[in-house]
């Protein structure tokens, strides 16, 4: 199953991959949105790209009350059911991460969900720091 | 559309922060940041004012690509009238402030009047109010920024802020955002502290809006691609603009030791492939290469000092990494001074960046003082008792930081070249154009260089025009003046986008449309938009008209007009300036005595700001 492979060395810190992520869902230029990250740490030495690993525990969805997160099994993703959400924020809680996130615009909460396959954070990456591929020596 | 359409008015004489609406007739006429803040500051004050008075009017100015999706789009400039030149000044800065500010809401942020007591704007979103600066006046940027983050728990945000150098005056003072990104030239900083402002801290995320998302996004991909497969792309990701050091030293172009020589040997030492090579300690000068926002090329560089350097061995507070060096950098610590220690050019480019100063108007200003020291005119009673001889790499570190501190020399060194070598009676050593000095390049060897040096509105930059194809080529004056006016346009434009000129590596005028069309809309024709960077262009001379500024502003040192060059494909050659600029203005529509025609304020619409 394909993932996003981050490569902290080769990120510039350009936000190419926020500055897609947020017009791919929130329809408008806002890296605040992003459900992607980079970190700069130490003047800019290092800098890390960071979004939900769609982990296989997936604490949000069993934190969630109301049964908002739901998994694509086609693709590993845990994806927010909008509808459902009702903002309780305890799936925010919950997650190690600090990869789903409460969006005080819409009430609800965000989080990656690969863009259903096609992941624009990927596609927007000028140095391959963000790719979107089969785990090296996972078999097919 | 992806303008905001409001600007953000700060009063800092009576405190007030207010929200006003864009004026459209002039983003028709001007598109945004370098353009835009120009018509604005034409409007709000008397270009006569003294520059550090409550009258001088600070723009920090957006673009309408600033915060989108466009390769490079993090820029934005700082617009007033900058003390050094006494003239317009634009500086240009990249980093993640400019498209924060964006983000925040606003076109513009404009301040005004001056501040009894230090403070700071601090913006989120649409609350943005003045707070007390009292605890941070007197310490350094790198301080002032990081405590802000801490203070206000937010390490994402944006900061723009002046150190010591900026509060006392020093005239080529600078505005650093980003820790070690900054609006580097004329002094800018210098307006910043005479407003008593230490700083703008923004947090945006109000986003930038897109009428046509998926056009933006289709032009984007191909203009990405345009810059990625481009080789001038390929070098500034690889090398940074140090590339240019190695170059300019082969060519005989590369200002040495106050100008008096064209050549460095020491080049060698400092160049790119020094930067990547580890020293007898095995440290390597070089960590890796830095984007500013949006930013697929990542011209920047992080750098560290070798902790056994004898410049920081016992001063722990800089053995992290920060901002590396680039080519203007290594130029102005490097050769104009004669040194090339890398670890001592890379520590007094950390010292310009904590202080805020411009490493080019510092180096140059030390490369003066050096030659006034050799002459005997300056001694070591004068310089702190520090030895000023070409080739000290320790008093470049000194004096960096005195001149940061305002501290002994400092104070002298903080007065510009200009200043400096009037001070001293030896006016003819200060290597500047309007009071401000040259770049890492010298107007003998390259011609077009020398004119665009001379005709530049903020006094002697490198930015404002690019001539250099053709100065690599031609050593002569023929055929400058029409490539350096043209240019001068399109950067005008470019400077009023909110992209980088570096983007001009892979993308002609065209390619600017394409994205501008499709984020902003389909009146923006490139004849549209060079008309633009025309008027810009036109209306900063008209500035420094009204400021007091005639055509005999529009010159060179005489080293450069009279002394001919000692090395280098154009050994022999002076500056051919005398034959290219009666030639520039007619091109540009200007009388012979540089003022604009009526024809040519008819033609952009300028009558308005008329000089007679």
């Amino acid at each position: 199953m394909k993932q996003l492979i981050l490569d902290a060395d080769k990120c510039t810190s350009c936000l190419q991959c926020e500055i897609a992520c947020s017009l791919e869902h929130e329809g408008l230029f806002s890296p605040a949105y992003s459900r992607i990250k980079v970190f700069e740490f130490e003047h800019g030495k290092r800098n890390i790209p960071y979004t939900c690993t769609q982990c296989e525990e997936a604490w949000c969805m069993h934190a969630c009350p109301t049964n908002a997160i739901a998994i694509n099994m086609e693709l590993g993703t845990k994806y927010v059911i909008e509808d459902k959400c009702v903002g309780c924020k305890v799936c925010t809680l919950a997650c190690p991460y600090g990869t789903i996130n409460y969006n005080a615009k819409s009430g609800k909460v965000t989080k990656c969900n690969l863009c259903d396959g096609d992941p624009k954070c990927a596609e927007a990456c000028p140095t391959d720091a963000i790719i979107y591929a089969e785990p090296a020596g996972a078999s097919a | 559309m992806t303008w905001h359409g409001k600007i953000l008015n700060v009063d800092l004489t009576s405190g007030t922060v207010k929200t006003e609406a864009l004026n459209r007739e002039w983003a028709n006429e001007y598109l945004g940041g370098r353009g835009l803040a120009t018509r604005y500051l034409m409007d709000m004050m008397d270009p006569k004012a003294d520059a550090m008075s409550p009258e001088n009017v600070l723009i920090f100015a957006t673009g309408p690509m600033t915060g989108t999706a466009s390769s490079t789009s993090g820029r934005y400039c700082v617009v007033t009238k900058g003390p050094l030149t006494n003239a317009v000044a634009c500086s240009n800065s990249g980093g993640k402030f400019g498209a924060e500010l964006k983000y925040a809401g606003y076109d513009l942020l404009i301040c005004t009047g001056k501040s009894e007591k230090p403070v700071y704007l601090l913006i989120e979103d649409d609350n943005a109010q003045l707070l007390p600066a009292d605890e941070y006046w007197g310490t350094t940027v790198w301080h002032t920024e990081e405590t802000l983050k801490e203070v206000h728990k937010d390490p994402q945000m944006k900061v723009a802020s002046i150190g010591v150098a900026g509060e006392q005056g020093v005239k080529y003072a600078c505005v650093v955002n980003d820790l070690h990104r900054a609006a580097g030239r004329s002094g800018v900083g210098a307006v910043m502290g005479s407003k008593m402002l230490k700083a703008v801290a923004v947090r945006g995320t109000l986003g930038v809006p897109c009428h046509d998302p998926k056009r933006v996004m289709d032009v984007t991909k191909e203009t990405h691609k345009l810059l990625a497969d481009s080789s001038g792309r390929r070098s500034l990701t690889e090398s940074g603009t140090n590339s240019m050091i190695d170059s300019m030293h082969t060519f005989g172009g590369l200002p040495t030791n106050n100008f008096q020589q064209v050549t460095f040997e020491g080049s060698k030492n400092i160049n790119p492939e020094a930067m990547k090579t580890p020293n007898a300690n095995g440290h390597t000068n070089l960590i890796t290469n830095k984007a500013c926002f949006g930013c697929t090329i990542a011209c920047g560089r992080v750098a560290h000092i070798d902790k056994k350097h004898w410049s920081i061995r016992d001063r722990e507070q800089y053995h992290h990494a920060s901002g590396g060096l680039e080519y203007e950098t290594a130029f102005a610590f490097g050769p104009v001074v004669g040194i090339d220690d890398i670890d001592a050019l890379t520590f007094a480019g950390y010292l310009m960046n904590e202080h805020g100063m411009d490493p080019i108007s510092f180096g140059v200003t030390l490369a003066a003082a050096m030659e006034l020291y050799e002459l005997g005119i300056l001694t070591l009673e004068h310089t702190d008792g520090v030895p000023l001889n070409f080739g000290n790499a320790e008093a470049l570190t000194i004096m960096s930081e005195k001149t940061g501190l305002q501290q002994g020399f400092g104070k002298e060194l903080g007065l510009g070249a200009k200043r400096l070598c009037e001070k001293y009676g030896r006016p003819e050593l200060a290597m500047v154009v309007k009071g401000q000095e040259f770049a890492g390049y010298d107007s003998r060897a390259l011609q077009g260089m020398g004119l665009g040096y001379a005709t530049s509105n903020r006094g002697a930059c490198h930015l404002k025009h690019d001539v250099f194809a053709e100065d690599m080529e031609d050593q002569t004056g023929n055929g400058k003046a029409k490539p350096c006016k043209d240019s001068q346009d399109q950067i005008a434009m470019i400077d009023s986008t909110g992209l980088c000129l570096f983007t001009t590596a892979a993308w002609d005028t065209d390619a600017f449309q394409r994205q501008i069309a499709a984020a902003c809309g389909d009146e923006w024709t490139s004849e549209k938009l060079l008309e633009s960077g025309e008027r810009t262009w036109n209306l900063e001379r008209l500035f420094n008209l009204q400021a007091g500024l005639t055509a005999a502003d529009d010159t060179l040192p005489p080293r450069l007009l009279e002394t001919p060059a000692p090395a280098g494909v154009a050994k022999g050659n002076v500056s051919a300036l005398k034959t290219m600029l009666p030639e520039y203005y007619d091109l540009r529509g200007w009388t012979t005595d540089g003022k604009p025609s009526s024809d040519t304020l008819n033609r952009l619409s300028l009558n308005a700001h008329a000089v007679h």
